[in-house]
Formats: structure tokens, C-alpha cells, sequence
């Protein structure tokens, strides 16, 4: 069966047998950015962007997908151009191992995108499919926040990011 | 001459994190090699059984199916999977595969086929006739002398006594006449849970031959260097043979000090001369990978009425599972690392590892201290209340300070008699200090304030850990010099998430005058790099940091010895900054300028430094938490409200990760004191293997964690940094304990601290109550 999507902006197309799962079909295709923790949909680690909301693709089928636009961590934002969110995960020390953290920043994005100044209890309400062990979330908290006043600011774009963060 | 610190205790970024945030960072699993094979284990749903007879005809006729392995098809080498140096500490009394099972989860054969499915179900269709006998499930049982063996074998190798399930022992006891002095005795007993790492990557290792027909392990490890080895050991093949590269690690948390699945994913390889690929599941993550060891701690203290303590008796009885890896060591810690804490004139130990019939005890950040330190600072905070002394102001007066030793350095180390040191920086007071402001302890302990059924209370834990196994752990590093002049840093410590490529690179930058993006960092690959025992035992920036500036230190004095030729000058006081050589007299060169020049001019030859370090002290970090809770008196639930670590790890090399460090291990540590907990059915079979019911604190759980980080400077460190990894995770359980009686007046000793048992803790209490 053919699987149309359109895959981080671009139209692509998929063969696929029947009952495969999202997160198989991209990592075969070698979008590695999502994350297999659990292949229960408990952790998040696997989450991607399907039409704007974030879900697991371990427990959804890649059928679901067609005709819909994905978007993954490569999707985001790359090394030369981050996204805002992505920018300030490093900064802020919000990164640790990082198997968490491309399903995490998906999951911090659809926040923006709903909610541009989200307070504590919204960061911690987007963010719960999200399970990191390396953190405790601290850091993490902080780099959405971060990231919200800079997306408002509109200083993001272009902006040459400061050596080392706030701190230095 | 000496310059401050320009690249060191800043919180440069971490030099892989935007790699990794944009997805681009290759763990294990992020690579496509071709014709893979997909390898899985057939795992025994009984605790205790012998196998009889193994059918895999029906198994190997599924489509896909390549090969299968069981114990018949490998050679029976006794080996420990700890990934510790050799010679390992922990017993051998493992094999790749065996014809005995001796836990849930155990191995009973491995498949490897074309792919997932076809794997899957050639596992379900192997036929196994066992032997069911009866499982050990209770440690405090295992030792009896009806108890069923469960390491009957013959060849195994260094077990304390099989024939009573113990598989390591320790003690020690220095002073005399026990408890004579004391005007008050404590005696308590303390019991602890299992509970897992969770790594969010589990287990994953792949396999295939290099065009040399050798064998190459790309797995995610804590220990490459130990995984070379025990591989070569297990299955009979030079080390010379095997090279095991670590990619981008998912996580460890001492799950990964484990060298548990790379033998059987390089005997398929071996079997099929096919890559394999070997990924546990969470379940099997959970059950079949390993545990933190639980723990049966009674502890026994005399006190003085004026304040002074004079006895300890610690005796430990952990339960190591299955098999005894980590067994020893990890129950040294509990001692090593606890005892030394406070003074006391008599200090007694004891501890036996035993084995039962239940998932196997490993690593696990804290190593042992975590357990420790909830009976020490539980007992801690019971006799300030005898004296009527604030906790605070009671371990102030008690406490190891600056200059000081403890009989228990010399008398305890990690499997063997320890070294003797005194302790040449300690912030503990100032922790304590700015943790009790910060969490407003004078203002809240002991005046437990809350609304009707809802009560708060705070509570403390003081915290020491180590940094590195002295006279043990080696740590090398290679640093050489480009044309531009960046810097290659080769090295076997393994970053397995903590950000030590970062701190290691920070170090090298230091001493090199340069920025720490202008070093490369490549770790860890048993071809390319030098030795390192590997991320464990708090020891990378301590240890290997050292190795690195000495590395560092050898490179920077070629260049200057170069530079020095190039400009005619005497380079005996110049030094390097910002790229550039300083002559005294004020010349200057690029490192470019110096690369290119020894590279390509004259007396060519290449800038480079190799070192190795070796510690024979093992400094404490230091600390003080503080945490403020909530107990509902109607459902028992205990939530956390606010936490407060304040840490002494010398100087943080980069405080951002060192407070990441905390935070992380402070919130799995409120987890484990709270809710985490492998819970199993009668017949040892475990009931909540996935994280739908093995429960771990997400955003919403989360309380607002507060790091502070103390600097001081220790001697033997480099720039005066000791660890800061582990020490953290050892204090919520404690701090919690306090924190609730604090609040309710009630003193648990059984963790996880769970609705289930608070509530039963207060009917207890009331039912006490009408009976007066
Ligand atoms: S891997 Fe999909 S939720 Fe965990
Ligand atoms: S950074 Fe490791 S799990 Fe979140």
C-alpha cells in the first residue's frame, strides 16, 4: 500500500506491508531523531509532530499518517538553523543524554504554537508524556520559558547565539 | 604565574547537545547496517529451575530464522558481567547462556533471524522442559540452612558459600567496648526496595566483522575497555580480536557498568558471521537487565548526653538476585561511604550480599550509599530528638571536617581493604547553612503547620560520596594538534550522557588557552583511544580530567618549546591565551602559526600528549538537602513541595551540568523514596515491568528543585573538582523520611514511602492511640 505524507515540508511516499508503526517506518527511512524508550507509548521518546500535535509513534500506525503532515526533530530546526527551542535546550543545560529530548522539544513547540507565554503549570501539563530520568526537568522548565520570551521578542531569527548562554 | 580560569567552572554549552537536540546525535541504534540480523532472548518464566531438554526444531523452521544458541552451542566459561577492572571483585558465577535458571527474566537461549517478528516468534516456539524447583524470594531467608542452593554448579568461581546463598561478605570493626560509654542506644532497622534505572535507551547492542575478520561491538556502555575484555573472556577469543566502540549513550545510570548483553550479541555474530543487533524491550529492561540491590539495614548507634556519638554497628543484608554482580562493592559502599560521615570512637560493619531467586542487583548512581544513607540520616535525625538538639546543629558538631580522617577509609574500600586520607576540602557546613536558608528551616522545622488533614514538615540529609576507586581506576587520554590549531582529545572516559566531553574538553581547553569548541572530543573506541576503566564510581572529571590535563599539560610545553625556537625567545614564562602564544616579552604566534611550523617547517614532528592518572585518595564531595512535603492524614499521599540540594563537588568545572547533575539525580531519587518499586507475585514473577505500572516522576510530579552549588578546591583534583554525579541521589529518601515526620510525627523505615504506607503508619498509630 502507498502512504503519501508530507514529511518535514517535503511530499514524499512510502511503501509499507500493512500494520507498520510510524516510528518503525522513519527510523528504517533514517529519520533517527525519534527515539524508541518504551514501544509502549509511556515515555514520549518516540514523539513526532502529526498534523501539529505531538504523539507517540510507537503506538500509531504509519497508515494514519497518509495524506498528513509529520514532522519530525530533523524537521524542527538543524545544526546551522535551530529552532529557538532547540537553541535554548542547550543553553539552559536542558540536554543530558538526550533520548528524551527531540520528543520532548515537539512536545514544547505545540505548547508555543498554542500558547506563546505559557506559565509553570502549562510547561508541566504539555511536557508530562515526556518522561526524561536525566534532568529532573529543571532545566528544562527554564528552556521553555527562555525560549517563549525570545520566539516573542522575535529575536530568535537570525540572531548569532551567545557563547555559552546567559551564564557566561 | 598563574592566570584565572578563563574556560574551567564556566557553563560553556554542552558540545554535543545541539546535535542531539536537532536529532542528528548517533546513539546505538541510529545507523543502518547491512543485512542485520534481529537477535532476541528467550527469557525463563520461572525462578528456580533446571533445564532439561531444549526443542528448538519447531523454532528454526519459521521463515527468517538464522540461527539459534543455547547453552549446548557456547563454551561454559565462569565470568562476572560486572563491568568492573580486573580482577573483578564480584564472584564468577555467570555464563552466556546456562542449563539452570535462576531468576524470572533469566536466559534461557538466543535467536537471531532476518527480522523483529521472525525472532519473536521463533522465541515463543522454542520448547524448554524444565525442572521446577523451589525459589528463594526472601532474603532475610536465604541463608537458612533449608533454603534451596541457588548456585549449585561447580565451576563457579570466588562465591563467598554457595551452600548458604552468600555471595559476598565483608566487615570490619574498629574501637572496643561496644556501647559501654554511651547514655542512650538506637536500634533500628531500615529496609529498602527494588527499584531500576530506567534509562530511557535500554540495553542495545550491535555486532558484526570488520574487513580484518575481527569482531566489532557497537554498544551502549559505561565500559568499553571492560566490555572488550569480559567478551574476550566469555567467549574464548584474543582481545586483540575485539573492538568495542561506544557511540552517543542514552543514559546508564550504572545500568551500563554491566557488560550484559554484548557476550551473546558477539556469539550470534560468531554463530552467523551476519551483524546482530540485540535491543531489550523496556520490560526486559526492567526484569532481565539489573536492579538497585534492596537492602535489609540494621543500624545500631550509642550517643552521649552531650551530643558526642560513640558507637556504630552497621549490618547489611543485601539482596544481590541471581547473581553476585556488584555484590561485594556495592555493599562496601553502604559502609565506605556512610560511616565515615560522622565521628565515632567505635565503628562496627557487616555486610553479606545474598543470593535469592529474583532479578540481579547491579550499579546504580549511588552505589550502595543510597541505601546507607537513608538508615544513617534517618538515625541521625532520631538522636538530635533525643537530645533535644536542632538536626542541623547536631550533625554540624558530629561531622567530618577539614584536615580530619576516619578509621573506616583504611578499613573499608571497594572490595577490599580501603586507603587511608584526610579530608582536604569540605564545604558540608556551609551546605548546610545556605540549604536550611534557602528552604527556611528555622522558620519551619519542628512547628508543622498545614490545613486540616493536610500537614507539612521539613526535613534534612547530610550526603558524602567518593570520587573514583583509589589505587584502582586508570584513566588516559591522548591530545594532538591540528594545522588550525584545534586540538584532537581521545579518550576512553565515556559520556554516556553527563556532559564529561564537555568538562573533559573545558579542562584540556584550560590549560591550552583555548576554547573548549576548539577541541574534538572522540570517546570512547577500545581501537582508538587509551584505556579508561569507564564512567563509573564517580571518577571521570576527577580522574580522567586529570589524565586530560596532563595530557594537555604535555602538549602545551611543545608548543611553548616550539614557539620558543620560532621567535628566538626563552619561553620559560610565557603563557597561552586566546589561540596564542604570549612571550614575557610580549611576542606573540598563533597556535596556527605553531602547528603549521612544527607540521610542515622544521624539525617536523607532531604536538601531541598522552597520559595516564591514578589516584590514591578518593575525595568526598559533600551535602546538605533539605525538603519541604505534604502528607494528607486522609490518603497518606506524601508530595513533595520543594527541594533543596547544596553540593560541595570542589570546583564545578561547569556549573550548569554540575546543577543538571543534581537536579537529575535528586528527582530520581524522590522518585525511588516515593513510588518505584518491582513489585512480584508469589512466585517471583515480577507484576509491573513497564513504565504503565512501574511508575517514574514525570514534569507534573516534579517538584521545584533548587541547586547550590558550594565551591571549595581540592588539592588532588584538577582545578580542585571532585564528583558530583552520584552523591545527590542519596538524599531524597532520608530527606523525605524527616520531612514526614516532621510533619505527622511518624518515622518510616520501610521505602518506597507510599500512600498504602503512610496511611497504614497512621492507623497504626491511632488504633496505639485508643488502646492508651
Ligand atoms: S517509545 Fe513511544 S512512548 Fe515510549
Ligand atoms: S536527557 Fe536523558 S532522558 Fe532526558
Amino acid at each position: 500500500m502507498k502512504l503519501e505524507m508530507k514529511l518535514n515540508g517535503k511530499d514524499v511516499s512510502f511503501e509499507i506491508a500493512g500494520p507498520e508503526l510510524l516510528l518503525d517506518l522513519l527510523r528504517d527511512n533514517g529519520y533517527f531523531g525519534a527515539k524508541r524508550g518504551c514501544d509502549n507509548g509511556d515515555c514520549g521518546s518516540c514523539a513526532v509532530q502529526v498534523d501539529g500535535k505531538s504523539i507517540c509513534s510507537c503506538i500509531y500506525f504509519a497508515g494514519q499518517a497518509h495524506g498528513r503532515e509529520v514532522t519530525t526533530i530533523e524537521g524542527l530546526g538543524t545544526m546551522e538553523h535551530p529552532h529557538a527551542l532547540q537553541e535554548t535546550f542547550v543553553e539552559c543545560g536542558a540536554v543530558q543524554c538526550g533520548s528524551c529530548i527531540p520528543g520532548m522539544l515537539l512536545s514544547a513547540k505545540e505548547l508555543l504554537d498554542e500558547c506563546p507565554s505559557p506559565k509553570d503549570a502549562d510547561i508541566r501539563e504539555a511536557l508530562d508524556g515526556n518522561l526524561c530520568r536525566c534532568t529532573g526537568y529543571t532545566k528544562q522548565f527554564e528552556a521553555v520559558k527562555v525560549a517563549a520570551k525570545r520566539i516573542i521578542e522575535g529575536k530568535s531569527k537570525g540572531r548569532k547565539p551567545a557563547r555559552g548562554g546567559k551564564s557566561r | 604565574m598563574k592566570q584565572p580560569l578563563v574556560t574551567v567552572n564556566k557553563s560553556v554549552r554542552k558540545i554535543d547537545g545541539l546535535s542531539m537536540a536537532t536529532g542528528r546525535a548517533q546513539y546505538v541504534d541510529d545507523v543502518h547496517v547491512r543485512g542485520m540480523l534481529w537477535a532476541k532472548l528467550l527469557a525463563s518464566p520461572h525462578a528456580h529451575a533446571k533445564i532439561l531438554d531444549i526443542d528448538i526444531s519447531q523454532a528454526q523452521k519459521i521463515p527468517g530464522v538464522v540461527c539459534i544458541l543455547t547453552h549446548k552451542d557456547l563454551p561454559r566459561v565462569p565470568h562476572t558481567t560486572a563491568g568492573q577492572g580486573y580482577p573483578e571483585p564480584s564472584p564468577y558465577d555467570s555464563y552466556v547462556l546456562d542449563k539452570k535458571v535462576r531468576f524470572v527474566g533469566d536466559r534461557v537461549a538466543a535467536v537471531a533471524a532476518e527480522t523483529r517478528d521472525a525472532a519473536e516468534r521463533a522465541v515463543r516456539a522454542i520448547k524448554v522442559t524444565y525442572e521446577i524447583l523451589t525459589p528463594v524470594l526472601d532474603a532475610e531467608h536465604a541463608m537458612d540452612d533449608d533454603a534451596p542452593k541457588i548456585h549449585d554448579e561447580e565451576d563457579s568461581l570466588r562465591i563467598a558459600d554457595p551452600e548458604k546463598n552468600l555471595a559476598a561478605e565483608v566487615g570490619f570493626s574498629v574501637g572496643k567496648n561496644f556501647f559501654e560509654d554511651s547514655d542512650y542506644i538506637f536500634d533500628r532497622t531500615f529496609v529498602t526496595q527494588y527499584a531500576q534505572h530506567c534509562p530511557i535507551e535500554p540495553h542495545i547492542t550491535m555486532a558484526w566483522f570488520d574487513e580484518q575478520d575481527r569482531i566489532v561491538i557497537r554498544t551502549s556502555t559505561q565500559v568499553p575497555f571492560h566490555a572488550r575484555r569480559i567478551v574476550a573472556q566469555a567467549l574464548r577469543v584474543p582481545v586483540k580480536r575485539v573492538r568495542v566502540i561506544k557511540p552517543r549513550v542514552g543514559g546508564g545510570f550504572g545500568a551500563k557498568q554491566e557488560v550484559l548483553n554484548e557476550q551473546i550479541v558477539a556469539a550470534l555474530a560468531l554463530a552467523t558471521h551476519r551483524p546482530v543487533k540485540l535491543e531489550y524491550t523496556r520490560a526486559e529492561e526492567t526484569i532481565s537487565a539489573r536492579t538497585r540491590h534492596p537492602m535489609i539495614i540494621h543500624l545500631r548507634s550509642g550517643l552521649k548526653k552531650d551530643g558526642t556519638i560513640t558507637d556504630f554497628d552497621l549490618d547489611v543484608i543485601s539482596n544481590t538476585g541471581a547473581y553476585g554482580t556488584h555484590a561485594l562493592t556495592v555493599g562496601c559502599n553502604t559502609g565506605s561511604k556512610v560511616l565515615p560521615l560522622y565521628r565515632a570512637k567505635n565503628v562496627k560493619f557487616n555486610m553479606r550480599a545474598v543470593y535469592t531467586n529474583m532479578p540481579v542487583g547491579g550499579a546504580y548512581r549511588g552505589y550502595g550509599a543510597t541505601q546507607g544513607a537513608f538508615a544513617m540520616e534517618c538515625l541521625i535525625d532520631e538522636m538530635a530528638e533525643r537530645l533535644a538538639m536542632d538536626p542541623l546543629e547536631f550533625r554540624k558538631r558530629n561531622h567530618i571536617r577539614l584536615g580530619e580522617s576516619s578509621p573506616v577509609f583504611k578499613a573499608l574500600g571497594e572490595g577490599r581493604e580501603g586507603v587511608a586520607q584526610s579530608i582536604e576540602s569540605c564545604g558540608l557546613d556551609q551546605c548546610i547553612d545556605l540549604g536550611a536558608r534557602e528552604i527556611g528551616w528555622r522558620e519551619k522545622h519542628g512547628k508543622p503547620k498545614g490545613k486540616g488533614p493536610i500537614k507539612r514538615g521539613v526535613g534534612v540529609a547530610c550526603l558524602m560520596q567518593g570520587s573514583s576507586i583509589p589505587g584502582i581506576d586508570m584513566g588516559a587520554a591522548t591530545i594532538k594538534m591540528n594545522e588550525d590549531g584545534s586540538f584532537n582529545l581521545l579518550m576512553g572516559a565515556t559520556d554516556l550522557g553527563t556532559g564529561s566531553d564537555t568538562v573533559l574538553a573545558q579542562i584540556a581547553a584550560e590549560v591550552l588557552g583555548i576554547r573548549e569548541s576548539d577541541i574534538v572530543v572522540y570517546s570512547s573506541d577500545t581501537d582508538m583511544t587509551p584505556f579508561d576503566v569507564g564512567a563509573y564510581a564517580s571518577s571521570t572529571t576527577f580522574l580522567s580530567g586529570m589524565a586530560v590535563k596532563k595530557a594537555a599539560e604535555q602538549a602545551r610545553d611543545q608548543i611553548l618549546h616550539v614557539a620558543g625556537k620560532m621567535l628566538e625567545t626563552d619561553p620559560a614564562d610565557a603563557i597561552l591565551q586566546d589561540g596564542m602564544v604570549v612571550m614575557a616579552n610580549g611576542r606573540r604566534l598563533s597556535l596556527k602559526e605553531v602547528a603549521l611550523h612544527s607540521l610542515y617547517i622544521l624539525d617536523q614532528f607532531q604536538i601531541m600528549g598522552s597520559s595516564s592518572h591514578i589516584t590514591h585518595t578518593s575525595p568526598p564531595p559533600f551535602a546538605a538537602h533539605f525538603c519541604e512535603v505534604e502528607v494528607d492524614e486522609e490518603t497518606g499521599q506524601v508530595t513533595v513541595l520543594s527541594y533543596v540540594a547544596a553540593v560541595d563537588c570542589g570546583t564545578a568545572i561547569n556549573p550548569r551540568l554540575a546543577e543538571g547533575q543534581t537536579e537529575g539525580a535528586v528527582l530520581n531519587g524522590i522518585s525511588y523514596a516515593l513510588v518505584e518499586e518491582i513489585c512480584f507475585d508469589p512466585k517471583g514473577r515480577p507484576r509491573n515491568a513497564t513504565w504503565q505500572y512501574y511508575k517514574i516522576f514525570n514534569t507534573q510530579d516534579a517538584p521545584p528543585i533548587k541547586t547550590i552549588l558550594v565551591p571549595t578546591w581540592e588539592p588532588t583534583g584538577p582545578y580542585g573538582a571532585k564528583s558530583v554525579s552520584e552523591i545527590s541521589i542519596n538524599g531524597p529518601m532520608p530527606c523525605i523520611a524527616n520531612a514526614i515526620y516532621d510533619a505527622i510525627g511518624i518515622r518510616l523505615r520501610e521505602a518506597p514511602f507510599t500512600a498504602e504506607k503512610v496511611l497504614k503508619a497512621l492507623k497504626l498509630r491511632a488504633r496505639g492511640r485508643r488502646m492508651e
